[in-house]
C-alpha cells in the first residue's frame, strides 16, 4: 500500500525516454489560436475566459506592470489547465513535482525583485521597514524582512505542489477506502463515498484557485516593484 | 494479396492492420515530414470536430478520453500490483 500511493506521482518514462515532456505539452495544445474575428464556441469560450482574467487581474498595474500581462495570463491558464487535467484518472500532473514549481516560482519572483531594485531602488529598500516601527527594533526587523522576501519564490513552489500532491493523496486514500469498505459494511463504504464526492468537488476548486492564488502573488510582487 | 493502390500512398484511416508496420516504415522520417504529419493531424480533427458552427463537448471529450487511456497504458505496471485478488 505504502509503494502504491506515492506511485501515481512518479516521472513517467516509456522504456526510458520521458513522456512528461508530451504530458506537458497537451494543455497548450488545447488552448485554441484563432485567425477569425468570430470563431467557433470553443475557442470564443477561451477568448472569454482570458478577457475576464486579464481585468480582474491587470486592473491594479501601472502600464510599466501592464507589460507582463502576457506571462501573467500564459500562467494562469497554464497552472489551471495542468491541475484540472491532473483530475482525470491515472493522469500525471506537473505541478505536484517540486521541480517544475520552483521553475516556475523563482524566474518570476526573481525577475519582479530585480525589476523594482533596476527601477525604484530607494522604493524597493524601504520596502524592508514598515513605517512606524520602535527605533530599537529596526534592526531585527530588517534581518525578518529579508528573510521572508527571500522565502517568497520558496513558499510559492512548496505552496502549489502540498496543495496539490495532498489533495491528489487524500482521493486516493479515500479512493482506496470506500472500495474496501464495500465488502466489509455497506452503510460505511455510501458514507465514505459521499465523502469522496466532497473531496472532489473540494479538488476542483483547489485546483482553480491555486492558479489564482500562485498567479495573484506574481502580480502582487510585481506591484510592489513597479 | 494484391491491392490496387501502392501502400505507399494510402491515408492512414484506410491502411489494414495488418499493413501497418510497413506503412509506418515507409513514412519519410524527415522531422518536417514528420511535424507536417502530426500538423496535418491535428488540422483534420480540429477542423471536424471544434471548428464547427455548432460543436459541442464530446469534441474535447474524445481527447480527453484518449488522455486517460494513454495514461492507463502508461502506469499499467505499477497498477497490476492493485488488483483486487486474494493472495497478492
Amino acid at each position: 500500500m505504502n509503494e502504491n500511493l506515492f506511485a501515481s506521482f512518479v516521472t513517467p518514462t516509456m522504456m526510458g525516454l520521458p513522456i512528461v515532456i508530451l504530458i506537458i505539452m497537451l494543455p497548450p495544445m488545447l488552448l485554441t489560436s484563432s485567425k477569425r474575428l468570430i470563431s467557433n464556441r470553443f475557442h470564443s469560450f477561451q477568448q472569454w475566459l482570458i478577457k475576464l482574467i486579464i481585468k480582474q487581474m491587470m486592473l491594479i498595474h501601472s502600464p510599466k506592470g501592464r507589460t507582463w500581462s502576457l506571462m501573467l495570463v500564459s500562467l494562469i491558464m497554464f497552472i489551471g489547465s495542468t491541475n484540472l487535467l491532473g483530475l482525470l484518472p491515472h493522469t500525471f500532473t506537473p505541478t505536484t513535482q517540486l521541480s517544475t514549481n520552483l521553475c516556475m516560482a523563482i524566474p518570476l519572483w526573481a525577475g519582479a525583485v530585480i525589476l523594482g531594485f533596476r527601477h525604484k531602488l530607494k522604493a524597493s529598500l524601504a520596502h524592508f521597514l514598515p513605517q512606524g516601527t520602535p527605533i530599537s527594533l529596526i534592526p531585527m526587523l530588517i534581518i525578518i524582512e529579508t528573510i521572508s522576501l527571500f522565502i517568497q519564490p520558496m513558499a510559492l513552489a512548496v505552496r502549489l505542489t502540498a496543495n496539490i500532491t495532498a489533495g491528489h493523496l487524500l482521493i486516493h486514500l479515500i479512493g482506496g477506502a470506500t472500495l474496501v469498505l464495500t465488502s466489509i459494511s455497506p452503510p460505511t463504504a455510501t458514507i465514505t463515498f459521499i465523502i469522496l464526492a466532497l473531496l472532489t468537488i473540494l479538488e476542483f476548486a483547489v485546483a482553480l484557485i491555486q492558479a489564482y492564488v500562485f498567479t495573484l502573488l506574481v502580480s502582487l510582487y510585481l506591484h510592489d516593484n513597479t | 494479396m494484391a491491392s490496387l493502390v501502392p501502400l505507399k500512398e494510402k491515408k492512414l484511416m484506410e491502411v489494414k492492420l495488418g499493413e501497418l508496420p510497413s506503412w509506418i516504415l515507409m513514412q519519410n522520417f524527415i522531422p518536417s515530414g514528420t511535424v507536417g504529419a502530426f500538423q496535418r493531424g491535428y488540422d483534420r480533427y480540429y477542423n471536424k470536430y471544434i471548428n464547427v458552427r455548432k460543436g459541442s463537448i464530446s469534441g474535447i471529450n474524445m481527447v480527453l478520453a484518449a488522455y486517460v487511456v494513454f495514461s492507463y497504458c502508461i502506469s499499467y505496471k505499477e497498477l497490476k500490483h492493485e488488483w483486487q485478488r486474494k493472495y497478492h
